[in-house]
């Protein structure tokens, strides 16, 4: 699996002057086309009618799977979790080799060396979550050096989280630039930017925070940590993709998309996937460009593939708990 | 292509069709006197669904004597009666409510995901609606004790064959009246299978009479001598000559006629909303709507971005089996109404106009228009005037509100409109100075059985639903 790289980031002129100080940055963000609330939730409840059937579901199951970062984020993670975690990344179902790896496993920065030894001879990618994981409440250099543990222990995605308090004082430029420095300190790993939008509040907020990570180089930008409620929704989702697909009309670069916390369902997923689909299209139907933050929805992708394949519902004794 | 969805149709074993239908007269369904038959089909597909009468004089006739006949009891029922009634209608609708969804879209050829989430739903809610209205009449405005007309003949259209004659009947049985009701000449089956759910609820014999057939019925039930009140929605031509044969009687008028809406964007509008907007403005059941917003009034700054995104968003809509959960746009009602489309946008090309349709593949059988865009439109062009009542989206474009609002009233029609922008006092201002009944804020095409609906000017006159709707069936109390 070869994730896509974009060049270093060279905006059109008109985007690289929108943050070239406070006052410019927040102009930017404030002339952007507002959100309609009432609109946003009616357009995903009607996706949400799409009945994915047969071939359809066949088809969503496997590249849901194919989509997961599989995650474990608690405070009580052992070696031994995270290495029956990458055990299941690489063989969800233990009785059907035919199920594929997942794309990747999400764990805290300190665990990313054990994970990277249970992954070996794979292509499943090393997640870490870092600078200050969840809150972001420490200082930009904890950041930094929270970020560069994870990447010298082999990290390839960085999940880091904005300051939430800056945004709500307006201080838009001070996340702007703090992504800019956590990106040098990435060097080649992939940054996924957490908006954490259960803190945003607003679909307005949502699509500015978007345009701040995307303007200051993020590779994916990402719903939640899974730590605040709510979590992923549906139509911040739809409002995320709208703004990656308006920065793709402007600069040509393909920003990834990760709705992570909540989505536990294999209906869940399937609603994600028809989201995406009849948003961004076929382009970002891979899971280089979309990944599902998820733990309990992987088995339940198992259990639906295997109900496909069997024709009767096993259970929940016939996948693994972990 | 990854992810295609594969094909989800909704199973038609619901519905038990008759080779033949009766006519609904007195309570049961019987033969007609002297009529002729027609074949109905589904028009996704042309195949005949059923054979119809076409009512004769003879039939009308009857159909009145029982409604008159019934009139004289059910005009006394007390309200809290005549309720419980609606209420049962309403609650049976609710049960059969995905018989009725697979019916109305094999009939009318809209998505069953519309006929099953919108029209069904709606119809159930204004049963309700009404139902508690018919022991508070004394509330509609009307001074105390208002009283019921008598006998109304209804004329209903094909666009959204069951939700009409919900907005026709519902009201009309609250206030006590009876009905006569004829259901379009391509979908008479919802109307059919409502007969037998006035069966099923055990409604008196003759408070609702259904008659089913093409013009000529029509205008037997608009000339009859012994009805006191007319209802009719469908195009501005007919209401027209509706209005002329009842003028100098005593008959009661209520139409609800065509329209040629303005859905106005402006340039602070939230814009993902805004075309999500003008794509159900539009393209929602075919286009097949009175209120649809035929003309996109676009802000010149922001015409270039937003025809960009709208273009995109075109391209996702599916076009296909209506009966399938997944198709948005499903197929034109009749062959007549396909021509008429056609040959409007025939005109549109000739008069310089230019036309972009979404690509989707057209299916071999069935009646078929995709959901097509002009620009380059001026306000003289035919496609800018007349009411083309298919998948079809004019787009002018305005520098300031003024002028917005200059070629949104410039039309001879007002049946509603549609203002885009996140700025609430523009909203107000401009929606004080459109000259149309319905106004849609942010939003479009939504239905409520409490808010009233009509039109200004040749749109028609009357309002139906909510308090409003009642006032059509009532005289004033002394």
């Amino acid at each position: 699996m070869n994730v896509l790289k974009n060049d270093p980031l060279v905006l059109p002129p008109l985007l690289s002057d929108a943050a070239n100080s406070e006052s410019a940055l927040k102009k930017f963000l404030n002339g952007l086309a507002g959100v309609d609330k009432v609109g946003v939730e009616e357009r995903v409840a009607k996706l949400g009618t799409r009945s994915i059937k047969t071939t359809a579901k066949a088809e969503g199951i496997d590249l849901a799977i194919r989509m997961i970062d599989l995650t474990t984020l608690e405070g009580m993670d052992t070696k031994g979790k995270i290495k029956t975690l990458c055990a299941k990344a690489r063989r969800p179902d233990p009785q059907d080799p035919n199920v594929p790896s997942v794309a990747a496993v999400c764990v805290y920065s300190d665990l990313v060396s054990i994970a990277k030894e249970n992954l070996s001879g794979t292509t499943i990618k090393v997640a870490a979550v870092a600078t200050g994981f969840p809150a972001g409440r420490v200082s930009l250099a904890a950041k930094l050096q929270d970020t560069s543990d994870a990447v010298s222990q082999g990290a390839d995605e960085i999940d880091m989280v904005i300051d939430r308090g800056a945004f709500h004082e307006g201080r838009f430029l001070d996340i702007y630039d703090q992504i800019q420095s956590i990106k040098q300190v990435c060097k080649s790993a992939h940054l996924k930017v957490i908006l954490e939008t259960g803190e945003l509040k607003t679909y307005d907020n949502v699509k500015k925070a978007s345009w701040i990570a995307m303007l200051a180089g993020a590779d994916f930008i990402k719903t939640s940590t899974g730590k605040v409620q709510p979590a992923a929704t549906l139509p911040v989702t739809l409002v995320m993709l709208q703004a990656i697909r308006d920065f793709e009309m402007a600069t040509h670069r393909r920003i990834g998309m990760k709705p992570a916390g909540g989505i536990k369902t294999t209906k869940d997923a399937m609603k994600y996937l028809v989201v995406l689909k009849e948003t961004l299209g076929d382009k970002w139907m891979n899971p280089d460009m979309f990944r599902f933050g998820a733990s309990s929805l992987l088995n339940d992708l198992l259990m639906q593939r295997q109900k496909m394949k069997n024709g009767a519902y096993s259970g929940p004794d016939y996948v693994t708990v972990d | 292509m990854v992810f295609e969805y594969a094909p989800a149709p909704e199973s038609t074993k619901i519905v038990n069709l008759k080779s033949n239908y009766d006519l609904f007269i007195g309570g049961k369904f019987v033969k007609s006197k002297s009529g002729s038959n027609y074949k109905t089909i589904n028009p996704a597909t042309e195949e005949v669904l059923a054979e119809i009468i076409e009512a004769s004089q003879k039939d009308v006739d009857e159909a009145v004597k029982s409604a008159r006949k019934a009139f004289k009891s059910w005009s006394k029922l007390s309200g809290s009666e005549r309720g419980k009634y609606l209420y049962r209608i309403a609650r049976i609708i609710q049960e059969r409510s995905r018989e009725l969804a697979v019916l109305e879209s094999m009939n009318n050829g809209k998505p069953i995901r519309e006929s099953r989430d919108i029209d069904i739903p709606l119809v159930a809610a204004h049963f309700f609606h009404y139902a508690g209205w018919a022991d508070k009449l004394d509330y509609a405005g009307l001074g105390k004790n208002p009283q019921a007309l008598g006998v109304a003949g209804q004329i209903i259209p094909w666009n959204f064959p069951l939700l009409m004659l919900s907005w026709k009947i519902a009201p009309a049985l609250a206030a006590g009246n009876t009905v006569v009701l004829k259901p379009a000449e391509t979908t008479p089956l919802t109307a059919l299978l409502f007969a037998e759910i006035c069966q099923q609820a055990e409604l008196p014999d003759g408070v609702v009479n259904i008659i089913t057939g093409a013009g000529q019925t029509g205008q037997y039930l608009v000339n009859h001598s012994d009805i006191d009140k007319l209802a009719f929605t469908g195009s501005t031509e007919v209401g027209r000559l509706i209005a002329q044969s009842v003028s100098g009687t005593n008959k009661k008028v209520t139409l609800e006629l065509g329209g040629k809406a303005a859905n106005i964007v402006f340039d602070d509008a939230a814009m993902d909303q805004a075309v999500e907007g003008v794509v159900n403005g539009i393209f929602f059941n075919q286009g097949h709507v009175c209120c649809a917003g035929s003309r996109l009034l676009l802000q010149e700054s922001i015409s270039d971005d937003f025809l960009n995104l709208l273009y995109e968003r075109m391209k996702t809509l599916r076009l296909g089996d209506p009966l399938d959960k997944n198709t948005d746009v499903g197929a034109i009602n009749s062959a007549s109404q396909l021509a008429k489309i056609k040959e409007l946008s025939e005109s549109g090309k000739s008069e310089g106009a230019q036309m972009w349709s979404a690509p989707c593949e057209i299916p071999n059988k069935g009646f078929w228009f995709a959901p097509t865009v002009f620009t380059n439109v001026s306000l003289s062009h035919r496609i800018a005037r007349e009411e083309i009542f298919g998948p079809v989206l004019s787009v002018l474009t305005f520098r300031t509100p003024d002028e917005a609002i200059e070629k949104a009233n410039n039309t001879p029609f007002g049946l509603s409109a549609g203002i885009w922008t996140e700025k609430g006092s523009r909203i107000l201002e401009v929606a004080h100075k459109l000259r149309a009944g319905v106004i849609w804020a942010n939003t479009f095409n939504k239905f409520d059985p409490t808010s009233p609906f009509g039109g200004y000017k040749e749109s028609g006159y009357g309002r139906e639903g909510g308090r409003h709707g009642l006032e059509a069936y009532l005289k004033a109390g002394k």
